[in-house]
């Protein structure tokens, strides 16, 4: 699937849940099945700074697409970056460059998130799309 | 004897009338009637003040201490009353000896500036484990510039300093001394009488961080004998960016001024410039006009409620909510001194406190989530943070029975 696929059924998920409750309740569900990063990438470099709670990223090129794996210390952040994961993960780094991530403000993600959690958001997209273009520089 | 002297207070004081003083507690948050634990952070504002606010911008707006127009002196009068207000709360000699600064972090930095001056290499400096960042870095700033040493009084698991540690710190090297009155992340007080003399009898200078206690209690600097004290309105029902650093005349004396500019200085040539008396040496550029006025309003406000009445009331809301929230499987608190004020730090068992602070900001509580600009204290009880209720004298029982409904909802959620 394309990166703009995975959103639109993100956004549909989403779509189905009435209140915010719910919402939360699937973004926990959502951190569980986050492909954890392996102990031995949890340093210090690989934690992105912006969020409140601990978040650990790593990044791998396999056949010219781009796998991420993370953790975090905080169950609703793990939702949050299962979700920005399952976007970007597997894609071709020049995709991931290019996507963009309106579908956090679709998905409420963004209007029911704290500002400091929001801004942790932020700095999650960007560090993922820091790993893409580093690799998409050795591609060139 | 204590109980019937704390009923008798607590009968003293109206909640549900002071609430109707504060327009924001009727308010909803995610369409839930809001609860607002973050007082610590920093405190509501009644209408009295938010009138002293307007009435200034709408009547008597002008910069002061410099225009002969009746704007101008107005002003100035309102001002300088105000600095008196702040005097006679905190029982300061003389009203040259309130500085109105932007708040606590200003304060301290003025005094830590000034003693770059004053110490030499291999002086030192004693600072609490209980501080805030902003009690350490400008202290560490210091020590830089300086080459002092800075000692760190230790504390214990309950989050109280050990005070044979202290009495072992306290040498003849040593220069000065801070800590905060009451501590932000825990709520512990501190043996402020004993840090004073002990510091005194070695000659040494004490500043006390008071951004915590000045909403609980009424601090008399003449009788605490302390050097420097240092806090801010807006913990005090009363707006940001204002505050004060009280000195006594001879330390301010001995300080150089913090910022030069307009206001501070009495004669300037290019060859030389001669600097104003107290306080205007440290009060350089327009001050924060509206604010050190409203700041006055609020100290009245507070006092018409009357601070024994807001100590006895709260430290009933401090009983309440200790109880109710350990009715909770899992949940363990830090800072568990009997000396402490209306703060709760916690944690629910494995369960991180930003998530919890998410979910019951969803139900319309606000507490503060994370190191509380307090690291240090977090590394000592090797959590990444707590989650802090901090209670003011407009909160209610009902309002610690929402949280405790909150942080349990959070809990199912969260396991």
């Amino acid at each position: 699937m394309t990166i703009q696929e995975i959103q639109e059924e993100i956004v549909d998920e989403f779509g189905m849940f009435e209140d915010w409750m719910q919402r939360y309740e699937y973004m926990i569900e959502l951190g569980k099945s986050l492909p954890l990063i392996e102990e031995k990438y949890k340093t210090e470099n690989n934690i992105i700074k912006g969020c409140q709670s601990k978040v650990w990223v790593h990044a791998e090129m396999k056949d010219d697409k781009v796998e991420f794996t993370a953790d975090s210390d905080a169950i609703i952040t793990k939702g949050i970056i299962a979700i920005l994961i399952r976007v970007f993960s597997g894609q071709h780094p020049s995709a991931i460059i290019n996507a963009d991530t309106d579908f956090i403000d679709e998905i409420g993600l963004k209007e029911h998130l704290s500002p400091t959690r929001a801004n942790g958001l932020v700095s999650m997209i960007k560090q993922l799309k820091m790993y893409a273009i580093a690799y998409q520089t050795q591609l060139n | 004897m204590v109980l019937v002297f704390l009923q008798k207070q607590i009968a003293m004081l109206d909640v549900q009338k002071i609430r109707q003083d504060f327009p924001i507690l009727s308010r909803q948050v995610n369409g839930k009637p809001l609860v607002y634990f973050d007082n610590a952070a920093t405190s509501q504002t009644p209408q009295v003040v938010i009138d002293a606010i307007v009435d200034y911008y709408s009547n008597y707006n002008a910069n002061i201490h410099r225009g002969v127009h009746t704007l101008s002196q107005e002003a100035t009068d309102a001002y300088e009353i105000a600095r008196k207000k702040v005097q006679k709360h905190f029982n300061a000699k003389h009203a040259h000896e309130i500085i109105l600064t932007s708040g606590t972090t200003h304060s301290i930095n003025i005094v830590a500036t000034g003693f770059s001056n004053l110490l030499s290499k291999g002086d030192e400096i004693i600072v609490s484990a209980l501080e805030h960042h902003s009690n350490i870095v400008p202290w560490q700033m210091l020590c830089e510039r300086t080459g002092a040493v800075l000692k760190v009084i230790p504390m214990n698991e309950e989050g109280e300093l050990v005070m044979d540690a202290y009495n072992q710190l306290i040498t003849d090297k040593t220069k000065l001394v801070f800590t905060n009155h009451i501590s932000n992340a825990l709520g512990t007080i501190n043996p402020i009488e004993e840090i004073i003399k002990k510091a005194h009898d070695v000659g040494a200078a004490v500043l006390i961080d008071g951004a915590q206690s000045c909403p609980h209690i009424k601090p008399d600097v003449l009788a605490l004998d302390v050097d420097f004290y240092v806090a801010s309105a807006h913990k005090l029902c009363g707006p940001t960016g204002v505050g004060l650093l009280y000195g006594k005349e001879e330390w301010l004396n001995k300080l150089p001024p913090y910022q030069g500019g307009g206001e501070m200085i009495d004669q300037v040539t290019f060859e030389k410039t001669t600097y104003a008396g107290l306080p205007h040496k440290f009060e350089a550029g327009t001050p924060n006009i509206c604010g050190g006025i409203a700041f006055g309003v609020a100290l009245d406000y507070m006092n018409s409620i009357g601070f024994e009445n807001i100590a006895a009331y709260e430290e009933e809301l401090l009983h309440y909510g200790t109880q109710k929230l350990l009715e909770i499987q899992g949940l363990k608190i830090y800072g568990t001194s009997k000396n402490k004020t209306s703060v709760i730090s916690f944690n629910l068992e494995n369960i991180h406190p930003y998530d919890v602070g998410s979910i019951v900001d969803k139900l319309g509580i606000a507490v503060r989530t994370g190191h509380h600009c307090a690291q240090p204290i977090m590394d000592f009880y090797k959590i990444p943070g707590t989650i802090r209720a901090s209670f003011s004298f407009y909160n209610t029982k009902e309002e610690i029975d929402a949280l405790v409904e909150a942080i349990k909802k959070a809990q199912i959620m969260l396991s």
